[in-house]
């Protein structure tokens, strides 16, 4: 039996504004406890919420980011229910109308492009903290973060595998940061995901009872989570058993999911309009406002389109270089120092323009040298150990042929392992291990000549049809030159002898 | 001093006849003993009251004075007045000290007015007698075995047994008007979003409005001039330009249409109260007025319609009662779930228990279509009758109660009859319409009856000169309860 996943992501972002939704306190992370939490916010007798504007601004600058809806009518709702971190014994949240509805993002996984629909997206307040630690068998309750606004984003169930979730949380997470809606610190809370999954056979269109995931903190946490319940469903169903429609915990440590030990699902949260605030009415000259300020803010697809129109990017690579604004920061400072460089005007871009020019280039070796480096390590391109100005300086040495790709590639190595600042430290690294292309003809032809002496077996089955020996005669003349032979040259000259 | 009025009280205090100091004394000693009796007020804190009264006197001096300077004012124990107990009538909150002052609250501070301690009432807003209290019920001054209403109960029984010449209340379906049409005051509860509700103690937040208690309409302005007004930590407050609500007191009410429900006169009011009332209307008649037969044909939903939307609202605003951070804890419990059943057991009387477990119903899964959402829908109609009845006439008039004064004890034992004594009062706060409650006479056994004028949105001014005039040609409510002289 094949199964198929499905999962859809629940994320709670939250906003950046200075104060709380729905009261004047300060939403800034790690003050003393209980140090931020005003009459409103601690739910005295008597007091009453008033929406902050702020957040409401920047739901609407995350709808128009996204494509989606603005619904111009949306109404705030009370979600009930007791907890002592809950101080009102109900969650300012939107129900039935929420303020923005049906918006996608176009996301890639790996190499391809995959668009992820957005259901909706609504505000609400964040509740206190509870903590269970230090208390001696009672719990501490910090109202804090009582009251911070959230935005809670709520996919469509698209994505079927834990790779897809993962790239479509992390894209979400770029954009909220992009459009400055969110800060995406997860270590504060600032940006938190909630799996919902479920499996069925592969080919049916009916989706399976879902579960759903909390207390998944990093990207990581995400992944393995997602794979350890789909193999847990999986084999629930092979075995014959049920999966149960229940909330379960992700333990990092085990790496499993273990249902909570209260019955979530059958909370009934009461939902009715709040009465404390009126219907929230958004006039159309405020949403081209904020489209305005949008578009001087830039979003990832704005940015794509102008990696495509004015630096000569593919729509592939400009999506690979949007995936967040440190790449595409990077991207920028880079293009811009290598056509500041200027080593020479490339003969197969047919431009004038110098970010039309390396634009590509530099694209392509943030997305395959330098990300893979990045993976290696799991840093973040903002940790990056070599700087864009120093990048596009190692770039220059190749357009100006002092550099062969391969060496590019050591001298990149030999600068992340040994980070120093400028960008005549490239030179130096160059100078200092002696990398510098073997581009001279003469030269090369002798050793051409010699390599071909020494493997006569390999001239012989070139001759005979075999495409690979031309390689191994590449091969030996690397070889032979300490891998600092000019590639294109090596070619020619081998082709040239070799009669081919 | 007894029976001066506001207006007379704020003359003598700013030509400085009398000191505030004095009149805070001389209310303070009648609502320590003749107060005591009818158990009018939860607190009451001399300290706080003279101290409040010698700034009056400092600002007086200073020729700062303004109409309500010097003046005392009782207030109902749900507003939050910094550094005082606030309990609004329950055990939840018996040791709640609040920490700030309700907007309210403030203007009347600002306005350099007394605060004369905190009145007793309805435990949370919740009653239409005053027996419901944690605190015990409060007596009517002109029958001390009978209610004075609710829920505002020590507000009225404060200006009815001259405790205070000026007292606050809340109304959310009745609790201003009906205790002021039982025990003979006038009450005024203005338009939804006129008065901010910050830091009064939410009952039912679509429905609950502050409003002021005094004996004569005139005074009724001029506590309304202090306490409307927009607030913007009230997002349910209206931003208006400021009103004088005596501008039009004096403005004759000749031609003025007033409209008479048919519904207002039909069965289900005792006959002494009808008598009563028909005279008043023919007193109306004889000032010029003409009377217009208006319908209001949803208004037999209003008690069923109200009775599913307020409980509704209070199951959710009461949730916050919880032990957790402020209030009444049960002093033993096993873990917090136990905690909570233990806290909200305890410290809540039945007639809360009653309407959370009401409210709760109503929202839960699978009921809400049925009761909550068709209550809000019938709660539309109930206002368009209203607005196509103000098509026809300026302000409405009818019965504020459908009977006089009951014994302490009558209705208690069920919670419908009880319900039903709103049933001329309700309707206007399901419409958010302005309304209020003159005396108007008495029963055959001396019980006051109170005379309900309704106005249009933001008709207060309208109403307030409609009863003013009245109040010119007849004197029922300067008549007052036999003992209270002394």
């Amino acid at each position: 039996m094949k199964w198929e996943i499905v999962v859809g992501l629940e994320t709670h972002a939250q906003l950046s504004t200075a104060s709380k939704i729905f009261s004047g306190a300060s939403t800034a992370f790690g003050a003393a406890p209980n140090t931020q939490a005003s009459a409103v916010d601690i739910a005295l007798p008597g007091v009453l919420p008033v929406l902050n504007r702020g957040a409401v601004e920047r739901a609407i600058r995350f709808g128009l980011a996204v494509g989606a809806t603005i619904n111009r009518h949306s109404v705030f709702a009370r979600k009930n229910y007791f907890y002592p971190d809950l101080p009102k014994g109900y969650q300012i949240s939107q129900y039935e109308l929420p303020i923005v509805e049906k918006g996608a993002l176009s996301v890639m996984v790996g190499d391809s492009e995959k668009t992820i629909r957005i259901t909706r997206a609504h505000l609400e307040e964040d509740a206190g903290k509870s903590l269970h630690e230090d208390f001696h068998g009672m719990s501490g309750i910090d109202l804090n973060r009582a009251g911070t606004p959230l935005l809670e984003i709520v996919s469509e169930p698209d994505m079927r595998s834990a790779a897809e979730a993962v790239a479509y949380a992390k894209a979400l997470h770029s954009l909220v940061r992009w459009i400055g809606i969110c800060d995406g610190n997860m270590q504060e809370g600032s940006f938190r995901c909630d799996a919902n999954v479920s499996v069925r056979p592969q080919g049916s269109d009916k989706l399976g009872t879902r579960c759903e995931i909390k207390n998944l903190n990093s990207f990581r946490f995400l992944e393995h989570a997602i794979e350890f319940e789909a193999r847990r469903q999986i084999e629930l169903l092979e075995d014959g058993g049920t999966v149960i429609q229940e909330t379960r915990l992700y333990d990092p440590d085990k790496n499993e999911t273990r249902a909570m030990r209260s019955k979530e699902d059958a909370m009934d949260y009461r939902y009715f309009p709040d009465p404390d605030l009126p219907p929230l009415e958004v006039p159309e000259e405020w949403i081209s406002e904020i489209t305005s300020n949008l578009i001087a803010i830039g979003t990832p697809k704005i940015k794509q389109n102008e990696y495509i129109q004015d630096y000569g990017l593919t729509k592939h690579e400009a999506a690979l270089v949007i995936q967040s604004p440190e790449t595409a920061n990077y991207f920028e400072i880079a293009t811009k120092q290598l056509a500041k460089l200027n080593p020479a005007k490339w003969s197969d871009s047919g431009s004038y323009d110098a970010n039309v020019m390396y634009g590509g280039a530099i694209a392509r070796g943030i997305t395959g040298l330098l990300a893979a480096q990045l993976n290696r390590e799991d840093l973040d391109i903002s940790q990056s150990k070599v700087t864009p100005e120093q990048f596009a300086m190692i770039h220059a040495r190749m357009v100006d042929n002092t550099l062969s790709a391969k060496l590019a590639r050591e001298v990149f190595q030999a600068l992340w392992e040994n980070p120093a600042s400028g960008i005549d430290v490239i030179d130096t690294i160059i100078t200092n291990r002696g990398l510098k292309q073997l581009s001279n003809n003469s030269e090369l032809e002798k050793i051409v000549d010699q390599v071909l002496a020494a493997n006569p077996k390999s001239v012989e089955e070139f001759r005979a049809g075999k495409g690979k020996a031309f390689n191994a005669l590449v091969g030996e003349v690397m070889k032979a030159t300490q891998g600092k032979a000019n590639p294109t040259q090596v070619n020619e000259l081998l082709r040239k002898k070799l009669g081919a | 001093m007894l029976n001066f009025t506001i207006r007379q009280l704020g003359a003598e205090l700013a030509a400085r006849r009398v000191s505030s100091v004095e009149v805070a004394r001389y209310f303070l000693q009648r609502a320590a003993t003749l107060g005591k009796t009818l158990n009018a007020f939860i607190t009451l804190d001399e300290e706080k009251t003279l101290a409040q009264a010698r700034a009056a006197d400092r600002r007086i001096a200073a020729g700062e004075a303004g109409p309500l300077t010097g003046v005392p004012v009782a207030h109902k124990d749900i507003f939050c007045a910094k550094g005082w107990r606030t309990t609004c009538g329950s055990k939840m909150l018996a040791n709640f000290t609040a920490p700030y002052d309700a907007h309210v609250i403030g203007r009347f501070n600002a306005a350099g007015a007394v605060p004369l301690g905190k009145t007793n009432m309805d435990e949370f807003a919740m009653g239409s007698s005053n027996e419901t209290s944690f605190y015990g019920p409060v007596k009517n001054p002109w029958n001390t075995e009978t209610v004075p209403g609710g829920s505002s109960g020590g507000s009225a029984v404060a200006i009815a047994a001259r405790l205070a010449p000026a007292a606050t209340g809340t109304d959310t379906g009745g609790s201003i008007r009906q205790p002021a049409a039982l025990s003979g005051v006038c009450g005024l509860k203005p338009t939804y979003g006129v008065c901010s509700r910050y830091g009064m103690i939410a009952f039912a937040s679509s429905l609950d409005q502050a409003g002021p208690f005094a004996r004569t309409a005139e005074d009724l302005a001029l506590l309304l001039n202090a306490m409307a007004g927009f607030d913007a930590r009230d997002s349910t407050s209206l931003e208006r330009p400021p009103e004088d609500y005596t501008r039009d007191l004096a403005r004759s009410i000749k031609g003025l249409r007033v409209g008479l429900p048919r519904e207002f006169f039909a069965a289900g009011i005792a006959p002494d109260v009808a008598r009563t009332i028909e005279r008043a209307i023919a007193e109306f008649r004889k000032l010029g007025c003409e009377p217009v037969e208006v319908s209001l044909p949803n208004m037999k939903l209003s008690v069923p319609v109200y009775y599913v939307l307020a409980p509704a609202e209070a199951s959710s605003n009461l949730s916050r009662f919880d032990g957790v951070r402020y209030g009444y804890r049960a002093p033993e419990y096993t873990d917090l779930l136990d905690m909570y059943k233990k806290t909200r057991a305890q410290g809540f009387g039945a007639e809360v228990k009653r309407r959370i477990l009401i409210g709760t119903y109503v929202l839960s899964h699978g009921y809400y279509d049925a009761y909550y959402l068709k209550a809000q829908k019938l709660r539309r109609l109930i206002a368009n009758d209203f607005i196509a009845a103000f098509r026809e006439c300026d302000v409405i008039l009818g019965p504020t109660s459908p009977t006089t004064a009951f014994k302490i004890g009558e209705k208690a034992a069920d919670p419908v009859q009880m319900y039903l004594s709103d049933i001329y009062t309700i309707a206007v706060n399901l419409a958010g319409l302005p309304g209020m409650s003159i005396p108007c006479g008495f029963d055959s056994g001396g019980l006051p009856v109170g005379l309900q004028i309704i106005g249009d949105y933001f008709g207060e001014a309208k109403m307030l000169n409609v009863a003013h005039q009245y109040q010119q040609a007849a004197d029922w409510h300067m008549r007052m309860p036999p003992g209270v002289e002394e």
